[in-house]
């Protein structure tokens, strides 16, 4: 879609400049100490200001789990509901008050085991929600056993001799399910998260981000092979929009074609990088490349795979509620019904 | 239309004055049996008869066509005096092939009417309905009137050089039946008329062919001479106003818009499709114009989470389904009950348990509404008596949920779902206001600080700026509703959520009885039942028999002053669709020897039935 723009959405008129303080709650944050989950709540709450929406238009929903425990500690309304239903309730929370900014919060077990159902049928009506699913591998407050992205052989308490399951790619997920923002970060790369979930809620429509999350007691450093601070650059690509997949500390490394439709490394002299390189399109109104992308392992894609303007589920209500109303609502009309009679006196 | 007028008139035929007819017509599930009996009962209503009816279908689409378990029925009793129940022996039988005969010869009145389509009754429909001879010709119909039609034939030939397909023709002898049924009851056809010229109005070759194939079979009932006489039942004497016909399912949505209307809460409707509460989704997604907001959700967990969600939001929300509906929803309510959020679900009760009988009635959910959840987890339950009280009930499900800050349940069953009656339209200046009350002052909010009367946390909804909160379904502190895992406070909750919901007892009128207030036997029943008990009541008090009845409409918390009615009886009978559910129920509460009449085949209770039961009790066999 080569006109697209972010869709930023009008907002109401700003009133105090909030800060970071204002959206935090006076609740005592009970994640375990060196939580990947701290980061995201410091992330969350940092960039909020700048969103502009106020603290009582914006929503927290839940499950259950680590990560469902973030509303409590938002000083927003918030919702911590049962597991895996977080977007059931999100979903007509928006419906009902489009004016609400409305964010889900979920992981890999809340989101995409027992709430999976959910998770694809709010993406596909493209309700217009901002879900962060935090991916840890594991199953942390039921204390440690394999999720549906787990890999395969991990040994757990619930799988001594390996998980024989075969785990599920959250974005290809998403994808899928056709939302229209797809995205993933890291949880220790603050930064970028930070750009990333920016672009999330400004996204009009279901917004879709995966954070790589660290779960310091049950899987730590289960994602150190890609995302550690010192192997990062080489191993993740940063995706930006019209521009060539180039990654490495001194961008090097690019990614292009093989084959039609296998990716491949090239090293190349940063001061001329090939011409074939595949150049990002966020944009695109097929999901191919996204999905391509989704699948790709080395290096390992962030960012914004996939940015589409479709309308949302509470404007397409909203619109056929408008329409109907052109028929006049006259309760009693309604209750005499098409076919009566009247008994006299 | 013109035919009927223009033919000469044969001598006019004798009409016999009756007080009440039942009647069933039966066919294949594609028969279109059901129009044809909405058709004949809204004609009859309209005629100012009173009036209830039974629909009775298989859970299959199309069945095998001429099969026993294909078989559709429709049975109404209409009167003109007061009529409480679609009657329990048919005084007329219309059955459109030998299966609809063979499933419903047995409960048809020795020396009724069948009336049979006899071009359907070949070797093939006889073999498929199991039968070895043709009944039109063994001897085997002789307690009967039969009167064979050849419908299929006698339709085609009204509708001769139409340009109709033979399967198109075969679609219009319904009508053609209808139009003799008319006749026997000396009923005008304009209301039928006009509703099939809406119907087709984009096909105006079947507008044309029903009423043709109508008008044919009335022309040919009065000119064939084949019953001798037809039936005039009068106008029954009924309070004066606008009567519509309704069904409890279309009352069970109207009262949820009035409700909506009245309060000023929007309304939504979240629902998974499932028979038979479908039609209550049906019916409310055809008012946005009210500002009805209907969300057909991915499964019944997603569409009670939506109601939740939509009542955090602020909405009158509500969730439409059947038992196995409910049993998915269990999670999700207790969710509602820890949030305090006002969330109404109604479960159209239907046999079980799991898949059980879908298209069937039962009332076997009375304990799961009531208990069947994790954790000391009160509901309040209401059920509906009639099709109409559906509209009450439905009303008053959203008043209390709203007042007392609670999910309710409101049961209705297959029966009154589908069941009909003619209903005196309230108006709408009278219906009891109810809103939201105002929230505190900001600075005294807290999430958890109740009102003292209802005992209802406020009502604060996202927006709403200065009363920002957090709940879940974690146990809360008590007044702050934080996260508390303290046991004091987690007994002092338990307690307090039940108390609430006891509170609302202060909201129930008097119970009504029927009868004396002292007796031999007290009737104790709840939902659909009413009519059956009703009936059986006032025939028993006519015979001189000491019983009395009441109907319970409040379920939890029961009507305060139900202990002391019990106490008035020698025995207490509790009539229900299931093994002794309310029975359990009472025993427990009343420590009274209450005995049960309980019948479960799927089916409502026959008038007899209930005689029959009391009468056991009262002679010491039961």
């Amino acid at each position: 879609m080569a006109d697209h723009k972010d869709e930023l959405e009008t907002l109401p008129a700003a009133g105090p400049v909030l800060t970071m303080k204002d959206f935090k709650s006076d609740q005592m944050v009970r994640w375990c100490p060196g939580c990947g989950d701290f980061a995201i709540l410091a992330s969350v709450q940092k960039i909020l200001p700048s969103i502009g929406v106020p603290r009582e238009k914006t929503v927290f929903v839940s499950g259950i789990g680590c990560s469902s425990r973030f509303p409590y500690y938002m000083n927003t309304y918030g919702f911590h509901s049962i597991h895996g239903r977080a977007p059931t309730l999100a979903t007509a929370i928006k419906c009902a008050r489009p004016d609400l900014q409305v964010w889900v919060v979920t992981g890999d077990g809340d989101g995409l085991s027992i709430g999976g159902n959910h998770l694809v049928h709010a993406l596909r009506k493209n309700a217009d929600l901002k879900i962060l699913l935090f991916n840890n591998r594991i199953y942390g407050l039921t204390k440690g056993q394999y999720s549906p992205t787990s890999e395969m052989g991990k040994k757990t308490k619930s799988s001594p001799m390996g998980s024989i399951d075969a785990p599920l790619n959250p974005l290809a997920v998403a994808l899928a399910s056709e939302a229209t923002f797809v995205a993933r970060a890291v949880d220790t790369d603050l930064p970028f998260l930070s750009e990333v979930l920016t672009r999330a809620a400004k996204h009009k429509g279901s917004a879709f981000v995966e954070i790589f999350q660290n779960c310091i007691v049950f899987n730590d450093g289960a994602w150190d092979p890609v995302a550690a601070k010192a192997i990062r650059d080489e191993k993740m690509l940063r995706l930006e929009h019209g521009k060539p997949m180039i990654f490495g500390k001194d961008r090097s490394k690019g990614v292009r074609l093989k084959n039609g439709f296998d990716p491949e490394v090239v090293h190349f002299d940063p001061a001329a990088p090939p011409k074939d390189l595949l150049v990002h399109d966020a944009h695109a109104a097929t999901p191919t490349l996204a999905h391509l992308l989704a699948h790709m392992d080395e290096p390992i894609p962030q960012g914004v795979f996939r940015d589409v303007a479709k309308p949302t589920l509470d404007q397409l209500m909203d619109a056929q509620l408008a329409e109907a109303k052109s028929k006049p609502a006259d309760l009693q009309k309604l209750l005499n019904g098409s076919e009566n009679w009247t008994v006299a006196a | 239309m013109s035919d009927a007028s223009t033919q000469p008139k044969p001598a006019p035929t004798a009409i016999e004055e009756i007080e009440s007819a039942v009647i069933r017509f039966a066919g294949d599930s594609g028969d279109g049996i059901q129009l044809t009996g909405t058709q004949f009962t809204t004609t009859t209503a309209i005629a100012g008869n009173d009036l209830a009816t039974l629909p009775d279908y298989p859970a299959e689409i199309r069945a095998p066509a001429g099969t026993l378990a294909g078989v559709s029925g429709f049975q109404i009793q209409f009167s003109s005096r007061e009529v409480l129940t679609p009657g329990d022996v048919p005084d007329v039988l219309v059955a459109m092939n030998p299966a609809a005969l063979k499933a419903n010869i047995k409960g048809v009145k020795k020396g009724g009417l069948l009336i049979l389509n006899k071009d359907a009754f070949n070797a093939a429909n006889l073999k498929k309905a199991g039968y070895e001879k043709d009944p039109l010709e063994d001897g085997s119909l002789s307690d009967w009137r039969v009167i064979p039609v050849e419908l299929t034939r006698l339709t085609r030939n009204a509708l001769e050089g139409m340009g109709l397909s033979p399967t198109e023709t075969e679609r219009c002898k319904n009508f053609f039946a209808l139009g003799m049924m008319y006749w026997l009851y000396d009923r005008p056809l304009d209301a039928t008329a006009r509703w099939i010229e809406a119907k087709f109005k984009k096909n105006p070759k079947f507008v044309e062919a029903n009423t043709k194939a109508l008008h044919a079979g009335n022309v040919f009932a009065e000119t064939a001479e084949l019953f001798g006489h037809h039936y005039r039942v009068r106008k029954a004497p009924i309070k004066p106003g606008v009567y519509r016909n309704v069904t409890g399912n279309e009352a069970t949505a109207l009262g949820m818009v009035a409700a909506s209307s009245v309060s000023g809460l929007p309304l939504w409707l979240g629902s998974y499709p499932i028979t038979p509460a479908s039609d209550i989704l049906h019916e409310l997604s055809k008012h946005k114009n009210f500002g009805v907001k209907t969300f057909q959700a991915e499964d019944e967990i997603a569409a009670i989470g939506s109601a939740i969600g939509a009542a955090f939001a602020g909405m009158l929300a509500t969730t439409t389904t059947s038992g196995p509906g409910v049993a998915l929803k269990s999670e999700a309510i207790g969710l509602a009950v820890m949030t305090e959020l006002p969330v109404v679900i109604v479960n159209v009760q239907r046999g079980g348990p799991s898949t059980g009988l879908p298209t069937k009635t039962e009332q076997a959910d009375l304990l799961q509404a009531l208990y069947g959840r994790n954790g000391e987890c009160p509901v309040p339950v209401l059920a509906a008596a009639t099709p109409s009280d559906c509209f009450w009930m439905a009303y008053e499900a959203c008043r209390l949920a709203v007042k007392y800050m609670t999910p309710v349940f409101l049961l209705t069953d297959g029966y009154l779902a589908n069941g009909s009656e003619p209903w005196l339209v309230p108006r709408v200046a009278g219906l009891p206001k109810f809103g939201v009350p105002a929230l505190p002052a900001a600075e005294e909010f807290q999430p958890y600080k109740r009102e003292a009367e209802t005992m209802a946390r406020p009502w604060a909804t996202p927006g709403v700026k200065g009363y920002e909160h957090r709940i879940g379904g974690i146990e809360k502190q008590d007044v702050t509703g934080n996260v508390s895992y303290d046991p004091d406070n987690h007994e002092r909750m338990v307690r307090l959520r039940a108390a609430k919901v006891n509170k609302m007892a202060q909201d129930i009128p008097p119970t009504e009885v029927l009868g004396e207030r002292k007796g031999d036997v007290l009737l104790v029943g709840w939902g659909g039942t009413y009519g059956s008990i009703t009936a059986a009541v006032q025939e028993m008090q006519k015979t001189g028999r000491k019983v009395s009845a009441v109907h319970l409409r409040h379920l939890n918390p029961l009507p305060p002053d139900l202990g002391d009615l019990l106490s008035g009886f020698k025995h207490i009978v509790v009539p229900e669709l299931n093994m002794g559910q309310l029975l359990k129920v009472l025993r427990a509460k009343y420590l009274v020897p209450a005995k049960g009449i309980n019948k479960i085949k799927g089916q409502p209770f026959k008038v007899s039935e209930i005689v029959a039961g009391v009468d056991a009790v009262l002679k010491g066999e039961n």
